[in-house]
C-alpha cells in the first residue's frame, strides 16, 4: 500500500490511521488530522482504516497572522 | 473592551504570531503590547520536529485567548477541513475565515466566503471573517451567522494602512452593533489609532509589528495607539473645517 503523508510517499506498515501516527512518533502528539482532504478528528482514528493512495494530513499547531 | 460571540476580550489589539526573530521575542511583543487575542494556523511539521508543540506550550503561557485562521485556503472545502482541524486542535468554536480570491492582493474570494460562513455557522463555529469593507458582503455574512466582521485595511503584508476610509466609516455608520475590526494592511500605529478613531472595535495586525526593527518596541506602541484612538473615538472629536478659526480668543487683544 503506498500513500502520501504531508506531501511524502509512504508505504506503511500501519493499518489505521492512529497506528500511522503512532509509527510517525506522533501518537501522543497534539496534532489534526485529514484524509483525502476530509477531517478525520481524534476518536475517528483507531478506527479510520488506510487504503492505497489515501493522502493523509498531518498538522500541528504553527504561528499564523 | 469588546464582545466577540459573548466572551470579552481584555485588549483591542489581536497580534499575530509569524515572522518574528525569536520565541523570545513573540513572547516579549505581546507581554509589551498587552494583546488579548494570538492569531494562529494549522501547519504541517516537517519529519520528526517539536515546532509544533513547542510553539503550542509558548502560546499557552502568553495567557491570551486564541483565535485559530484558515490562512492560505484557496477553495471553500479547504478553508472547512482546516477550520475543523484547528477546532480540534486549539479546542475553540472561534475561526478566523479566510478564503484567498487571488494571490497578488490576498484579497478575500466573497463568494467563496460566504459559502464558507454559512456552512461554518451552521457547524457551531463562531467565525470571524476576514472581509473587504465592501457592505453587500459585510450583509451577506452577517445573514449567515457572523456576529463579527474583519474587513482589511489594505493587502496583508503590505503596510499601507487604511485603504478606502470612506468604507470603513460607512461600514460603521450600517454596522453600529457588530463588532468590527481592521484586519491586514496596517503598517504604523497612527494608522491602528486612526482605525479606533473611526469607531472600530479592535485591530488585528501581525507584520507590522513581526518586521520591525524593534518588535517588542513596536507592539507596545500599537497597545498604546489603539488606547489612545479608542479614547479618542468616545471624546467626541471635533468637526473638521476648512476655514482657519483662531484658537486664542481676539477679544481683549491689545491695540497696538
Amino acid at each position: 500500500m503506498k500513500i502520501i503523508v504531508n506531501g511524502e510517499a509512504l508505504e506503511p506498515g500501519a493499518p489505521t490511521l492512529a497506528a500511522l501516527l503512532d509509527d510517525l512518533g506522533k501518537g501522543a502528539a497534539k496534532v489534526a488530522t485529514s484524509v483525502n482532504e476530509a477531517f478525520v478528528p481524534k476518536h475517528q482514528r483507531t478506527d479510520h482504516s488506510l487504503h492505497d493512495g489515501d493522502r493523509v494530513e498531518i498538522v500541528a499547531p504553527r504561528q499564523g497572522g | 473592551m469588546p464582545t466577540f460571540y459573548g466572551t470579552e476580550v481584555t485588549s483591542r489589539l489581536m497580534l499575530g504570531t509569524a515572522q518574528y526573530p525569536s520565541p523570545a521575542v513573540l513572547a516579549d511583543a505581546f507581554r509589551r503590547s498587552g494583546a488579548g487575542i494570538a492569531t494562529v494556523s494549522v501547519r504541517r511539521e516537517a519529519g520528526g520536529d517539536q515546532a509544533g508543540q513547542d510553539f503550542w506550550a509558548l502560546i499557552r503561557d502568553l495567557g491570551v485567548a486564541v483565535l485559530p485562521n484558515t490562512a492560505g485556503c484557496y477553495s471553500v472545502r479547504e478553508a472547512l477541513t482546516t477550520a475543523q482541524m484547528a477546532r480540534e486542535l486549539f479546542d475553540t468554536n472561534w475561526i478566523k475565515l479566510e478564503v484567498i480570491g487571488h494571490a497578488d492582493t490576498l484579497q478575500p474570494d466573497p463568494f467563496g466566503l460566504v459559502e464558507a460562513a454559512a456552512q461554518l455557522a451552521e457547524d457551531g463555529f463562531e467565525v470571524f471573517p476576514y472581509c473587504t469593507e465592501d457592505m453587500v458582503l459585510c450583509e451577506r455574512l452577517v445573514e449567515v451567522g457572523c456576529k463579527v466582521l474583519m474587513p482589511w485595511g489594505a493587502p496583508i503584508g503590505t503596510g499601507l494602512g487604511l485603504n478606502n476610509i470612506y468604507g470603513l466609516r460607512s461600514l460603521r455608520a450600517h454596522f453600529p452593533d457588530i463588532p468590527l475590526v481592521v484586519d491586514a494592511g496596517l503598517g504604523l500605529p497612527s494608522q491602528a489609532a486612526h482605525a479606533m478613531e473611526l469607531g472600530y472595535d479592535a485591530v488585528l495586525l501581525n507584520t507590522a509589528v513581526a518586521k520591525a526593527g524593534d518588535p517588542a518596541a513596536m507592539a507596545q506602541a500599537f497597545g498604546l495607539a489603539v488606547e489612545a484612538g479608542a479614547l479618542a473615538a468616545t471624546a467626541d472629536p471635533m468637526d473638521a473645517r476648512d476655514m482657519a478659526a483662531p484658537s486664542t480668543p481676539v477679544f481683549g487683544k491689545a491695540m497696538l
